[in-house]
């Protein structure tokens, strides 16, 4: 809370909390969230490329090992979960994994370093973290969403998963309960995927920014704040990875669900 | 919490990483490791053979080892033996040889005293005819009287 005219700490707050936006009403969009998380993901996306092009079966180097090991872990997941024939499911979890782990890892940048940078170089607002913006979060579930439709019918056929939607669980008698129980349990999962993400990451960004209010608000308390701030960094190392995973993971078992007849 | 248009836009990132993963960073990833996977169970199961080779090769020196100390010793005992029967051979011949010469000498010896006995006879008879001329102190004649020199001769013998 170091912005010339010493705002509130309501103002300060509500500073970290809005993004840097063009455009009116529904046609709004989020600079900060789709260039973070887009450079991320070429950044990251791109080193990978580059490394996939020169990977060998000789003895992996450094990188080539460590990218390796993340994949592997990925596909070992994938191939305990899902066992249809499927060459999109690993690609899409590893995309995941890694993509919101990156975008996850922004929030262990200190809260006050970037906005302060950017406003310095003039940009108003900037959240750094993309995945506390729910658009970037219901983005993924959505797609994900969509491609767990496709394989229904990819795997099932219509006529399939139809059948699916109408008799499973309570027997053909009782479809409207059974369609109406469908209708829910598919509606929920992109909505349990988007909001899960972006609550726990939303939650610890706040946490962040509480801290670093407190620390701002008393030369006293600052040390303790400090203190406090450095051990939910070091927890929330924990959190951005295993919420990169629970994404991960339970979009395979979506696909899964997708893939196999009940 | 406001949904709008950036939800489009990072759909399409979404998208556009998915495919890149697809497309370009897993296929030679998981080929590279499946190859290297290869190799290494090749590499395993090429040293796990090396070694029962050399397993079955130890064994077979072993083997050999031992036939060929059998066979040295097996050729050990006939050259022993086949050494005892030399000598007991060759003391059989020297002595088959010594015996030889031993009777070869005797027989030698026995003929020079003939030969011996024949020059003395004859040298004696010679002797008794000059004896006989000078007693006598005439001329016998030598042909008249070969007959009975002879005869004296024969008796001598």
């Amino acid at each position: 809370m170091a912005d010339s005219g010493a705002p509130t700490s309501t103002e300060y707050i509500v500073h970290h909390l809005t993004n840097l936006t063009v455009g009116e009403g529904f046609w709004t969009l989020h600079l900060d969230t789709l260039i973070v998380s887009g450079l991320l993901g070429l950044v990251v996306f791109g080193f990978m490329m580059m490394l996939a092009r020169k990977a060998s079966s000789g003895v992996p180097s450094g990188w080539q090992n460590f990218v390796e090991m993340v994949v592997s872990m990925v596909d070992t997941q994938v191939r305990d979960t899902f066992h249809a024939k499927s060459n999109l499911v690993t690609p899409l979890a590893i995309t995941i994994f890694i993509w919101v782990f990156v975008m996850n890892a922004m929030d262990l940048i200190p809260v006050d370093f970037v906005p302060m940078t950017a406003h310095a170089a003039g940009v108003p607002y900037l959240k750094i973290v993309p995945t506390t913006d729910p658009n970037l979060t219901f983005a993924m579930s959505l797609t994900v969403f969509a491609i767990m439709i496709g394989f229904n019918f990819k795997f099932k056929g219509a006529g399939g998963f139809l059948k699916e939607a109408l008799t499973v669980p309570f027997g053909k008698y009782l479809f409207p309960v059974n369609l109406l129980f469908r209708i829910i349990e598919d509606i929920a999962k992109p909505v349990s995927l988007a909001l899960r993400l972006f609550g726990n990451m939303y939650a610890g960004e706040m946490v962040f920014i509480l801290l670093a209010v407190w620390a701002g608000a008393s030369f006293l308390w600052a040390p303790f704040a400090a203190t406090l701030s450095l051990g939910w960094a070091l927890f929330h190392i924990l959190i951005i990875t295993l919420q990169a995973f629970v994404f991960m993971m339970l979009t395979v078992v979506y696909m899964s669900m997708a893939a196999e007849h009940h | 919490m406001n949904i709008n248009a950036t939800l489009f836009g990072q759909a399409l990132w979404f998208a556009v990483f998915i495919w890149l993963t697809m497309k370009y960073i897993w296929p030679p990833l998981q080929k590279a490791m499946k190859d290297r996977e290869k190799q290494i169970a090749d590499g395993l199961a090429a040293s796990e053979k090396g070694r029962q080779e050399l397993e079955q090769a130890a064994q077979r020196v072993k083997e050999e080892l031992q036939k060929a100390r059998e066979q040295a010793s097996e050729i050990l005992a006939q050259a022993e033996k086949r050494s005892g029967e030399l000598v007991e051979e060759a003391k059989v011949n020297a002595r088959a040889e010594g015996e030889r010469i031993v009777t070869a000498a005797k027989a030698e010896i026995e003929q020079e005293v003939n030969r011996a006995r024949e020059q003395l006879r004859a040298q004696v008879s010679v002797l008794a005819v000059t004896g006989a001329e000078k007693i006598l102190k005439r001329e016998i004649d030598a042909q008249a009287h070969a007959q009975l020199l002879q005869g004296l001769e024969a008796e001598l013998r």
